[in-house]
């Protein structure tokens, strides 16, 4: 059986303040996503076996806080690379499109990260506002992602 | 009296070399090292360097989120903490025995978060240095330069790696922040298209398990003096066990063995686990030292983990895990076996004993119906113990009459480690550092000894985060001499103006 033609990917950790983000964005963009097109996936973080999730997809969106990137949010599309991730519990978006190529001797699907500012990543702390305010913005984008995605692999809205 | 290396008698007149921090593990650590001015080993740490108090997240709640909450502390084996908190609160209701189908659910799940902890550990994380060699070319050693020498081994790992994850699922109802067990028991049984699923695929599975551990066997073999030898160091051994000694990952009594074999003490409860273990705080590192009281703080360190629990118990009850413990055993002649490598071995053996269980467990027709949960009369407190994928791992919790902790006690499997991988780095700087330049791959014989462990600092330390690799040469009067920082695609950079900042 295959899968969605499209996954959206989010990680991070729910207790963790704005960590949350990614995992917040998932649930939200689920509840009104249509799942025969869009298969919503969360994780604490990226590792190997996700690399699995790719397969089968027309287009992957990762969605994960983000310290550095600029407010409300980034997107930015990937290419497959090797970093010092692969030498860690927790993998980039870039590393894992790496293995995905070593894995099925084929290029990964087109992959984009949707990089949400977050401020506070304390423990036991909840989302802070100004982190909400991106996400919902960081939503709004997506969905029109999602769309011109379906437009582009010729469904309909 | 100190153990060796670990604080030079003159420390203000040596260099020091930090590894921080080190790769492949989970968390922030790193090692220092002090040199004298001929480069001999002095004095040799390693550091946890950043603390975040779980327990009191964990304290104020009420005793029924524990078990869910308990698996934000760590990505790695959110699993272990869920079942440890699940037991400890059963203890708190005053239940000693869950049903049998709750039973066989929470083993099934606590056997699939072992199997692929273990798979990611030695195929993703150790077999790039095992393949290729610790002195091997950085670039190569990854899982990318894996996946075009070995493709077999690497997809492997990925697919036992699934495999465990989707027992998980399946068990405790979601990929993430599963509830599946609950205080007294488990919420749901497993669904048989689920099982049906999964036992499709249990050959397979139990087929490639054996291929690893014939795989570690060959390393070995193929050079036993380094495998022996590389940061091997003689120690005690902790575990749990089943009552009649048999290997037990989920639940039993506790035992521990000197570095000779012989008992220390077998079938303590693990209710009691404070008369025979205590923490020491020492002043240069945020991770806890425990040792067995019995024998005191020189004498009563121990490891925990693949190479405790497979030389610890007396027989592994799964007939292609137990033949390949037997072959292990002999390997020692006589003795445990303490190289630091055989850590990978034993645990290769254990992924295939979790698969053999997961295969048994899949037949068994309670896990699909049965009664899921039961009661007791409360006691308030309780203490929750399982063999996580590291080892040992404790949870010892006070409830209060409105039902919210009050106390929280938690020691991870990587703080029994703790003076273990302090003496394995020491072993290593004794055999590869004395007295030569440090180059990268000398520093990553430090990190293969201490990967050896699986350490997860993030449950250890209880932090989570990144830093870049970085080594720092301080001569005698504090003057940086020498600045070496690993970028994100491996090239080492010398960088003098950056601060230090590094503690030793």
């Amino acid at each position: 059986m295959r899968p969605p033609p499209l996954l959206v990917f989010g990680w991070g950790n729910a207790s963790r303040g704005d960590d949350a983000l990614g995992p917040l964005f998932v649930e939200r963009l689920r509840a009104d996503a249509d799942p025969a097109r869009v298969e919503c996936l969360d994780d604490y973080q990226l590792q190997v076996e996700h690399a699995l999730d790719l397969r089968g997809r027309t287009r992957v969106l990762f969605v994960d806080a983000s310290r550095a990137g600029a407010a409300p949010f980034e997107a930015t599309p990937l290419q497959p690379a090797r970093d010092a991730s692969f030498t860690t519990h927790a993998m980039s978006p870039q590393a894992l499109m790496q293995v995905y190529r070593e894995l099925h001797a084929e290029p990964p699907p087109p992959c984009t990260l949707l990089a949400i500012r977050g401020e506070r990543f304390g423990l036991g702390e909840a989302p802070g506002a100004a982190a909400l305010v991106n996400l919902d913005a960081a939503l709004a984008w997506a969905r029109r992602w999602l769309a011109d995605a379906e437009v582009e692999r010729g469904g309909s809205v | 009296m100190g153990f060796d290396l670990e604080t030079a008698a003159a420390p203000e007149g040596l260099r020091r070399v930090a590894i921080d921090p080190v790769s492949r593990v989970e968390g922030h650590g790193k090692v220092t090292i002090l040199l004298d001015e001929t480069n001999r080993v002095q004095q040799v740490r390693l550091h946890i360097v950043e603390f975040r108090g779980f327990e009191k997240f964990i304290e104020g709640r009420p005793y029924w989120e524990v078990p869910v909450m308990v698996q934000r502390l760590c990505g790695i084996c959110p699993v272990s903490h869920h079942l440890a908190a699940s037991k400890a609160m059963d203890r708190v209701l005053g239940i000693d025995a869950v049903t049998p189908t709750a039973d066989k659910i929470r083993r099934l799940m606590h056997y699939g978060q072992v199997m692929q902890s273990h798979a990611l550990h030695f195929f993703h994380l150790s077999s790039p240095d095992l393949l290729f060699g610790f002195d091997s070319d950085l670039n190569r050693r990854n899982i990318v330069g894996v996946a075009r020498a070995h493709p077999d081994i690497a997809k492997k790992g990925v697919l036992l790696r699934k495999f465990g994850q989707e027992v998980i699922r399946v068990t405790a109802g979601k990929r993430v922040h599963g509830t599946g067990s609950v205080p007294g028991g488990v919420n749901k049984p497993v669904a048989r298209a689920d099982r049906d699923l999964l036992r499709a695929q249990a050959d397979q599975m139990l087929e490639w398990a054996q291929d690893a551990v014939t795989l570690v066997k060959q390393l070995h073999a193929q050079n036993p003096a380094m495998y022996d030898r590389f940061g091997s160091f003689r120690s005690n051994l902790l575990s749990l066990v089943r009552t009649d000694g048999a290997m037990d990952l989920y639940d039993g009594v506790l035992r521990a063995r000197d570095a000779s074999g012989a008992l220390l003490f077998d079938g303590a409860s693990d209710q009691s686990y404070l008369d025979l273990i205590e923490e020491e705080v020492r002043p240069w590192s945020y991770m806890k030292f425990p040792h067995l009281r019995s024998l005191g703080r020189e004498a009563g360190w121990y490891r925990v983990g693949p190479l405790a629990r497979v030389q610890n118990c007396d027989v592994i009850p799964s007939p292609l895990a137990e033949a390949q413990r037997r072959e292990f055993v002999a390997w020692g002649r006589g003795e445990p076996v303490h190289a630091t490598l055989a850590y990978h071995w034993a645990r290769m053996i254990e992924v295939l004993h979790t698969v053999e269980v997961i295969r048994d467990l899949l037949d068994d027709p309670d896990i699909l119906a049965g009664e899921l949960t039961t009661t007791g009369t409360r006691r308030g407190e309780g203490v929750g113990v399982i063999e996580a994928p590291r080892g040992t791992l404790i949870h010892h919790y006070r409830v209060g009459d409105d039902d919210l902790v009050t106390m929280c006690n938690l020691i991870v499997s990587t703080t029994h480690n703790n003076q273990a991988m302090n003496e394995a780095v020491r072993a290593v700087a004794r055999q590869y550092l004395d007295g030569h330049e440090i180059t990268e791959g000398l520093l990553n014989h430090i990190e293969v000894a201490i990967r050896a462990y699986d350490p997860c600092l993030s449950c250890a330390t209880h932090a989570i985060g990144q830093m870049p690799l970085d080594v720092a040469l301080v001569g005698a009067d504090g003057t940086l001499l020498d600045r070496v920082c690993k970028s994100s695609s491996g090239e080492l950079q010398r960088d003098l103006l950056a601060p230090l900042g590094l503690g030793a």
